[in-house]
């Protein structure tokens, strides 16, 4: 690993002006970006240890009824929370599903959104790859790309975001509060993640030495707490990434649904809103006709990057599946297994 | 640049200087302290041979940095046990076939103990083997781990020491 400098700043200010610095990098739990340094794919100059910073570690309600998660928050802790098992389950149900219970007793809120992809020729120096250098070029475009985009992707790449924590957070519209050498702004989870272009690889909104101090989630995704799901399809049952995922909510009355929230993971460069697919379900019968033809919407404009033209089936079949569990309503206890397809079989039998 | 920083291990306090900023805990442990109880299995995050706890919580040891720990405390499988008095995940994963070569064994019992701090105490088999699976075993005693937690579970819920 490339030696770097190291600070452990006391307020955020100090932080903000350390990182402002180009070649300084935040450091948080340390899960994404150390693994980055070890195989020499980020090579900052300097970390920026935001640990201590004690302000960012908290979870409050707001007076207007949304809640606001501190950017340091624990995964595990955030998934433990009582006003996020009771208002916003499904948030726990993606956290969950998601790492190791090691992992998670690690990463951070912040870190979840930041994370970066999972493509193999990322995570190799050596490998051509747009996400290390603009120009470099995309070596997945002809290798391993099975499990690549199949939506909102161009020949400038065609990773996908890994987390499981922000496609409930792109269903209810969460906000993201980030603080900077400019000052503090809110940016919509929609706003926060930049896909592809012809030439700029994808990103965040994020500029040098802004950091995230909290993200809010909106009072108003409350009323899907009782149908709210997140279902994740993987290669093995537990600890690995998303193939395909699928957080839905819906707010069911007089046996019509009455408002619908669908994000897909594991899709795109970002936790993926599905919005065509909410609209067609706004004042439908909560049924597997209507759901199918949510799924085929969402997927509408779906094509392969490469050797994954699977992964349009299968997300079509995650969503049907998500929205007939949210329709089944949020189990009383989280389940033994979150977000699995197995545990959802099993309550369905 | 150097740095100096404290770590409490096992009850023990540790004074150590690091050259730079670059050491994980795992190497800290292992390298500078001589604790070689704790694993180096992939170096990344994806095996969990070098699970500990850091103030009571359990995380994978190789992507911590430990300049960042200053101050914390850390428990290791070298300060489990009771003098001869072994933990009760200690005993459990001995009477239930809980590995085989034992290389990834430290890890699985550290991360158990975590695990079995974080439930209410009636974890489902399939909730261990939900809540173990950042544990990986190249032996596959996947079975007698599954029956060692759950065995000292049950142990530790009736307050027993072994
Ligand atoms: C083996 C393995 C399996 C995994 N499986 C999954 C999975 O199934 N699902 C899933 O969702 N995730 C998974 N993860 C990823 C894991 O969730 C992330 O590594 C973790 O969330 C990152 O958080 P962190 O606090 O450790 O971030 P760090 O590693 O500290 O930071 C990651 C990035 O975020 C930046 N950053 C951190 N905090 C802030 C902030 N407040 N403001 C601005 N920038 C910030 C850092 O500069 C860095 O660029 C897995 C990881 C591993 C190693
Ligand atoms: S898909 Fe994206 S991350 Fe992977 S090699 Fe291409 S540019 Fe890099
Ligand atoms: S050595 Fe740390 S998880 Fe494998
Ligand atoms: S006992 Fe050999 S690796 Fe688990």
């Amino acid at each position: 690993m490339k030696a770097f400098d190291y600070q452990r700043p006391e307020t955020i200010a100090e932080a903000i002006k350390a990182a402002s610095k180009p070649g300084a990098s935040y450091y948080a739990g340390g899960t994404n970006l150390l693994d980055l340094m070890k195989v020499g794919v980020r090579t900052p100059d300097s970390l920026i240890d935001i640990t201590r910073l004690d302000d960012l570690k908290r979870i409050e309600p707001q007076k207007d009824g949304s809640l606001r998660i501190g950017a340091l928050v624990r995964n595990s802790d955030l998934a433990r929370n009582v006003d996020i098992l009771s208002d916003y389950p499904a948030i726990a149900e993606a956290l969950l599903s998601g790492a190791s219970g090691q992992l998670r007793n690690s990463a951070t809120v912040g870190g979840n959104l930041m994370q970066q992809p999972r493509c193999a020729y990322f995570y190799d120096p050596h490998s051509a790859c747009n996400l290390h250098e603009v120009g470099e070029g995309c070596d997945a475009l002809e290798g391993e790309n099975g499990k690549h985009a199949v939506l909102g992707w161009t020949k400038t790449c065609i990773a996908v975001h890994p987390s499981d924590f922000c496609v409930p957070l792109a269903a209810m519209g969460a906000r993201v509060v980030v603080d900077g050498p400019d000052g503090s702004r809110e940016i919509s989870i929609d706003e926060f993640y930049t896909l592809p272009g012809s030439v700029q690889p994808p990103g965040s909104a994020l500029k040098q030495g802004e950091i995230i101090t909290a993200i809010i989630l909106p009072s108003d995704a409350k009323r899907f707490a009782p149908r709210a799901r997140y279902i994740k399809l993987r290669d093995r049952t537990s600890y690995a990434f998303a193939i395909v995922s699928a957080a839905a909510m819906l707010h069911i009355g007089d046996g019509r649904i009455k408002d619908a929230r669908i994000a897909l993971g594991g899709v795109a460069a970002n936790p993926w809103r599905a919005r065509e697919a909410e609209d067609t379900l706004n004042g439908a019968e909560a049924n597997e006709a209507s759901f199918k033809k949510a799924a085929d919407a969402a997927l509408a404009d779906a094509k392969p990057s490469g050797d994954n033209a699977h992964k349009i089936e299968l997300a079509r079949r995650i969503l049907v599946r998500a929205l007939k569990a949210a329709a089944d309503g949020t189990p009383p206890k989280m389940p033994d297994l979150p977000g699995s397809v197995f545990a959802v079989g099993k309550e369905a039998r | 640049m150097a740095f100096q920083i404290s770590l409490k291990i096992n009850g023990n306090g540790h004074d150590v200087e690091l050259e730079d900023a670059r050491p994980t805990l795992l190497d800290v442990l292992r390298e500078r302290i001589g604790l070689t109880g704790t694993k180096k299995g992939c170096d990344r995050g994806q095996c969990g041979a070098c699970t500990v706890l850091i103030d009571g919580r359990r995380v994978n040891s190789c992507l911590s940095l430990a300049v960042s720990l200053d101050g914390a405390e850390v428990t290791t499988v070298e300060g489990l046990s009771d003098g001869d008095t072994l933990h009760p995940v200690q005993a459990a994963f001995i009477e239930n076939d809980g590995f085989q070569c034992g290389y990834c064994t430290p890890g699985q019992i550290m991360s158990a103990v975590g695990f079995l701090g974080e439930t209410g105490g009636d974890a489902s088999a399939e909730a261990v083997r939900e809540g173990m699976s950042g544990n990986l075993c190249r032996c596959g005693a996947y079975a007698g781990i599954q029956d060692a937690v759950l065995d000292a579970q049950a142990r530790m819920s009736k307050g027993g020491k072994t």
